[in-house]
């Protein structure tokens, strides 16, 4: 692919603008946060491109936003963050993505790494049986057509109160595990026949089941809040999404979409950049249809959150309050949502779109936990599997200049067939083993396209956003034993 | 005799292009180049079928559906297809015959969960060889 030839002015060594004139039609300039030496690498893609065209769809404010982790996606980048006006602004389920709610949750352990070492292939092939992929096979809970509806209006409080967690996790969840204004009318059977099989299921592709160990705390005091309390000590992570549902409900809406966009006759340069007024009816629809896979997705990482907490306990021969399992943080990345920002001086109703980028809300602010209001929202990067996840938290600088976003994850660098090409996943699951990392994937050979050597390195993303002040690093985890589909 | 599909790279998906004669053997392509991905299509035998209808707007959108509606039968129904009869596509519908078997996990393997086929960087395309498509798969 070519590489992007268009125009960048450094701000300053973490920020880079698209200026508003390198296109006509663009609405507001791009700003791109990445160092000098990643900068390299998103030019080599059409990524920047995206960041412009994002620029040109009605009612955006402020900016159209990459976070450092940024790469190519549909439409919209990968690490993208738009916030439109819900007067004149429209909303697009390619700014969400096709995997909505895809997203991170966080248990901490009081289990010490010299604990769980000798135990790490029994838990993994614990956590392996107990934590189904869904990949061509049926979940653990059989869920009803009736049952469907009630998941995709309650979010994760329908797993609770199926005895699946705790109310404890829904206080620790973006949005408490339940998003508004979901209604299943605007879900298809399809999507609805999709669903069904796969609720509870950990799928395919980058995502994964993570035993960790904390190496390394940065702020002792926000840490402990958090109960991170010590290096050594175990912390298991999941990063999943809404599955085969979230994929059908945007097919589906991108639809209705392409007939909005000639409809309300909005001009897009790709057409992958579908959307609808918010105030439309096909706007409202999608919002309400999203709202329904976001809490799909929270249903499904509650269900997993609590088959890994029982894989350790019968693993550990006790129960998971004893084995302090307690939920950090549950936090979407692809996601749209209506909240209020200060926009030059004025409080003013957006729609975010945050694909591939996590909300990072400052302290005090109304919508985070009280736990952590003193500190501010935890924010949860994963890395790739051979290297590191951190914990952050938002800043008030998140919030006045990124709509309160800051970065997801790695971003990729390699496509998957050029990381299949450059490596067999046999020799990655080797490497990991030498390293102590204990692998399990449904699919061995599907192991090479998630290896390390295919993705950005995460420290120096979060450099980025630690740095620009749009989060503050809190701790860093490294990786122990890895499920994945 | 010509190549039916190839596989493309993309950074954070993947791609297939097709060829045909015609549209009809495009769309057919497509779609064994979409279960290419999914599954050997060796191990997939003519156990079931089934009559698919699809409709759009134009060509390239009912290209889309098209595999789209393969994907949900994979997803949904756990169904492999490995040959299609594709009848004549006009005024932007068709009309398909689907042979392949229900996914045993004894005797397939799953290589990728392909989950959506998209209009990203789309390209449907007739010269004096016939028709080429490029589709990008999310997976």
């Amino acid at each position: 692919m070519a590489r992007w030839q268009g125009q960048l002015i450094k701000v300053d060594d973490y920020r880079w603008k698209i200026p508003e004139n390198y296109k006509t039609g663009m609405k507001v300039p791009g700003l791109i946060y990445a160092s000098k030496e990643m900068l390299e690498s998103i030019c080599e893609e059409q990524t920047p491109e995206q960041v412009a065209n994002v620029a040109f769809l009605p009612g955006i404010v402020g900016y159209s936003f990459a976070m450092p982790d940024i790469h190519w996606g549909y439409g919209f980048p990968i690490g993208g963050v738009a916030a439109m006006d819900i007067k004149d602004g429209v909303v697009s389920p390619g700014g969400v993505g096709y995997d909505i709610n895809c997203g991170v949750r966080l248990l901490r352990t009081s289990l010490s790494e010299a604990e769980v070492r000798p135990r790490i292939n029994e838990l993994i092939n614990e956590l392996f049986i107990n934590v189904p992929s869904g990949l061509g096979s049926e979940g653990k809970i059989k869920v009803s057509q009736k049952e469907m509806n009630q998941l995709m209006v309650e979010g994760a409080r329908w797993a609770v109160k199926r005895g699946l967690g705790s109310e404890e996790d829904l206080d620790v969840t973006e949005e408490g595990g339940c998003l508004g204004g979901a209604n299943p009318d605007k879900i298809s059977d399809k999507a609805v026949k999709r669903g069904m099989p796969q609720a509870g299921t950990l799928g395919s592709g980058n995502h994964f089941l993570e035993i960790q160990v904390v190496k390394e705390i940065f702020d002792s005091h926000t840490a402990s809040i958090m109960g991170i309390t010590e290096i050594g000590q175990i912390l298991v992570l999941i990063h999943t999404g809404s599955r085969g549902f979230g994929h059908q409900v945007c097919t589906d809406h991108l639809r209705v979409m392409e007939g909005a966009v000639s409809k309300y006759g909005i001009k897009l340069p790709d057409r992958q950049l579908a959307c609808a007024p918010l105030e439309s009816l096909e706007g409202k629809d999608y919002l309400a249809a999203m709202a329904c896979a976001a809490n799909y997705a929270w249903v499904n990482r509650q269900c997993i959150a609590h088959w890994a907490r029982e894989s350790f306990s019968r693993v550990f021969g006790t129960s998971p309050e004893k084995l302090g399992m307690r939920q950090i943080y549950d936090v979407a990345h692809n996601i749209a949502k209506i909240e209020e920002h200060q926009i030059d001086g004025r409080k003013l109703k957006v729609c975010v779109h945050r694909k591939g980028a996590t909300r990072a809300f400052p302290a005090g602010h109304k919508d985070i936990p009280s736990y952590y209001k003193e500190v501010g929202q935890p924010v949860l990067v994963p890395g790739d599997m051979g290297r590191c996840s951190f914990i952050a938290v938002g800043t008030e600088k998140a919030m006045a200049e990124t709509f309160g976003s800051t970065c997801h994850g790695a971003g990729r660098v390699l496509s998957r067939g050029a990381a299949r090409r450059s490596m067999k996943g046999i020799d990655v699951a080797r490497e990991l083993e030498r390293r102590d990392i204990t692998v399990k994937a449904g699919n061995i050979s599907s192991l090479a396209e998630e290896a390390s050597q295919a993705y950005k390195d995460i420290t120096k993303v979060i450099d980025v956003v630690h740095q620009a002040g749009i989060s503050r690093k809190v701790a860093m985890a490294i990786p122990m034993g890895v499920i994945k589909g | 005799m010509k190549k039916a599909f190839e596989i493309i790279d993309h950074t954070a998906d993947v791609g297939i292009i097709a060829y045909g004669a015609d549209v009809e053997e495009l769309f057919s392509n497509a779609a064994l180049a979409l279960f290419s991905l999914i599954t050997e299509l060796g191990s997939v035998e003519e156990k079931l079928h089934l009559n698919l209808e699809v409709s759009s707007e134009d060509t390239d959108s009912l290209l889309i559906e098209w595999l789209n509606e393969l994907i949900y039968f994979f997803d949904a129904k756990h169904i492999l297809f490995n040959r299609f009869d594709i009848g004549n596509v006009a005024h932007n519908e068709l009309k398909a015959t689907c042979y392949g078997e229900g996914f045993d996990p004894m005797k397939h393997k799953i290589k990728i969960g392909v989950k959506a086929a998209t209009y990203h960087m789309l390209k449907l395309d007739k010269n004096g060889d016939g028709y080429k498509a490029q589709i990008i798969l999310d997976i």
